[in-house]
């Protein structure tokens, strides 16, 4: 007990390194926007070396063509990557938990091997298993920096964790990993369909499985811990977004595989569903890992561990 | 774990991948060495045959489909004309244009000298003209940019000693020269600044082919007599095959009918 007082009163909590990590995330979720769009529009070489573009490390090219996509991206990306390292030394400097330094440090790896992967891929012809890669982990950075977000928020620096028990079978944490998992299997599958690498067989059929652990971890979380309101939010919103990217693989379905699959160029409507698609993918994935994360601080499967946080809540009231 | 290790591999890794893929122009394809020198063959005109034929589409025909060349202006300065899909070119009658037909078997040990002439492939009005074409293994492919819009060129080979490429041409910028050491059929060669533009181009082992024009016919003149196989190809619709016994000045018909994918 003494040590989570003593650490909630040395981590104070720092609104601009918060508001710092949500504009980071936010930065992140454009910049898979914008990959998603290199993709979908069918410019991933456009640009045809790296690290230079046309030759050159600053010069802006023509932006039109597939160049506009593919340079954005690229220019996205940049500012990002700055934006983290940035964002690292804030964390050093503002917060004294060690481990989030080590998560603003993996940030930046994560960023730094995005790059590598990004820039191999266009070396390599775009083979699709490091474009799939690239988009996987792309989305590991994303969801890293939303978990930033939530570390460095109020509702986790000042509150204490609730240690109710997480006493079903299997237990709730074990489905929030699985959720995670499902929906990592989920976007790598997407990937290598998009990328030719697959057919959209494994795709469709792990949609059912991740929709099936995607619903039972929310419905469980919902039913038995909806009380606690760090775990009701993420919840919910992974339920809906469950519904909205359900409907979205099916526009995207229809637009690319059924009625685009002979089309002699990126349609507007193939292009806007399949985007839209990854970006709620990348809003769930990120969504599971929260609710993974507040899951483990705020349910306890070990009897002893709940009875002695049982007697912390009790000293912290009285 | 030895980490400076572990960075030293990953560098290694990073530049090996660079190194294979640099972006200068593409290499033109030198015989193996372990190759000798082959005597060439010579046809006797005396006894040179012919092969004519039409090739036909049957079903449904798709629709040309227009192009929505709007995300580059640069494209219709030059060219005002809509520009049309051209992966199913039927003409009257019925008959399919832009299949690649050629010897397939029959002369395996016969060498014939490559043209020293090169093939043009333009891009005009972000397309490739023409859309399908075809040269001999070791001639030269010269690909120009009569557009005032930046092109990639972008060649995707399937035969293994055929590389891959990928190259910006400027507008109206230097042509590219590349050959390809080995035979294969409907190469893609695409412009990933443009998306809708394609091409397919033909590496043939002897001179021996042709190209199917707006009508549907081709001819392939000056062949020695012999048994033949030969393939047409259609870049959605596939490839079909006939046995062909020529003799000497014999003038052969050879149709084909393919149906729409």
């Amino acid at each position: 007990m003494r040590s989570e007082v003593v650490r909630a009163i040395s981590n104070r909590f720092h609104s601009g390194l918060h508001r710092f990590a949500i504009a980071l995330s936010c930065c992140i979720f454009v910049l898979i926007v914008a990959g998603a769009l290199v993709t979908s529009e069918d410019a991933g070489l456009s640009v045809p070396d790296w690290p230079t573009s046309f030759g050159s490390i600053y010069k802006i090219p023509p932006m039109v063509g597939g160049v506009k996509f593919e340079h954005t991206h690229r220019m996205i990306a940049e500012g990002v990557g700055l934006l983290t390292i940035l964002f690292c030394v804030a964390a050093f400097l503002m917060d004294t938990r060690k481990w989030l330094h080590n998560l603003s440090l993996a940030a930046i790896g994560t960023v730094v091997a995005q790059g590598a992967l990004g820039g191999l891929t266009v070396l390599m012809f775009l083979p699709w298993y490091v474009s799939s890669a690239h988009a996987a982990l792309g989305q590991t950075f994303f969801s890293i920096a939303v978990l930033l977000a939530v570390f460095t928020g109020r509702g986790w620096i000042e509150s204490s964790p609730a240690k109710f028990a997480d006493d079903g079978a299997p237990a709730t944490r074990t489905l929030a990993v699985l959720a995670i998992c499902a929906v990592y299997l989920q976007l790598f599958l997407g990937a290598a369909f998009r990328h030719s690498g697959m057919s959209i067989l494994p795709h469709l059929i792990n949609a059912v499985l991740t929709s099936g652990i995607v619903a039972w971890t929310a419905v469980r979380v919902l039913s038995r811990h909806g009380q606690i309101a760090a775990l009701r939010r993420p919840a919910m919103i992974m339920i809906a977004l469950l519904l909205i990217q359900l409907g979205f693989g099916f526009a995207a379905y229809l637009t690319r595989v059924v009625w685009g699959k002979n089309a002699v160029q990126p349609l507007p409507s193939m292009v806007s569903t399949t985007v839209t698609h990854v970006a709620i993918g990348a809003l769930l994935l990120a969504t599971s890992f929260v609710l993974e994360e507040q899951v483990r601080r705020h349910l306890v499967k070990d009897a002893a561990t709940l009875a002695e946080s049982s007697i912390a809540r009790k000293a912290i009231s009285a | 774990m030895n980490w400076s290790l572990l960075l030293a591999v990953s560098l290694a890794f990073f530049l090996s991948a660079c190194s294979q893929n640099t972006r200068t122009m593409p290499a033109t394809e030198q015989p193996k060495a372990n190759e000798s020198p082959r005597k060439l063959t010579t046809v006797d005109p005396a006894t040179a045959a012919s092969l004519h034929g039409t090739i036909h589409l049957q079903g449904s025909v798709p629709a040309p489909v227009e192009i929505d060349m709007g995300m580059d202006p640069g494209c219709t300065i030059s060219n005002k004309q809509p520009n049309f899909s051209q992966q199913y070119v039927v003409g009257k009658g019925g008959g399919l244009g832009n299949v690649y037909v050629y010897v397939k078997s029959g002369l395996e040990e016969s060498n014939f000298a490559v043209p020293a002439n090169p093939v043009l492939l333009d891009q005009k009005g972000c397309r490739y003209e023409p859309h399908v074409l075809a040269l001999m293994a070791g001639q030269i492919l010269r690909v120009l940019n009569s557009d005032l819009t930046m092109h990639n060129v972008h060649a995707q080979p399937n035969a293994p000693s055929n590389s891959q490429w990928n190259i910006s041409q400027m507008p109206k910028g230097a042509p590219i020269e590349t050959t390809f050491h080995d035979p294969e059929v409907m190469m893609p060669f695409k412009c990933n600044q443009h998306p809708w533009m394609k091409a397919f181009v033909n590496v043939a082992a002897n001179p021996f082919y042709a190209i199917s024009n707006a009508n549907g016919s081709f001819e392939i003149k000056g062949l020695p007599p012999g048994e033949y196989t030969i393939g047409a190809v259609h870049e959605a619709a596939g490839e079909q095959t006939q046995k062909i016994s020529i003799g000497a000045k014999d003038t052969k018909t050879a149709d084909f009918t393919f149906t729409a994918q």
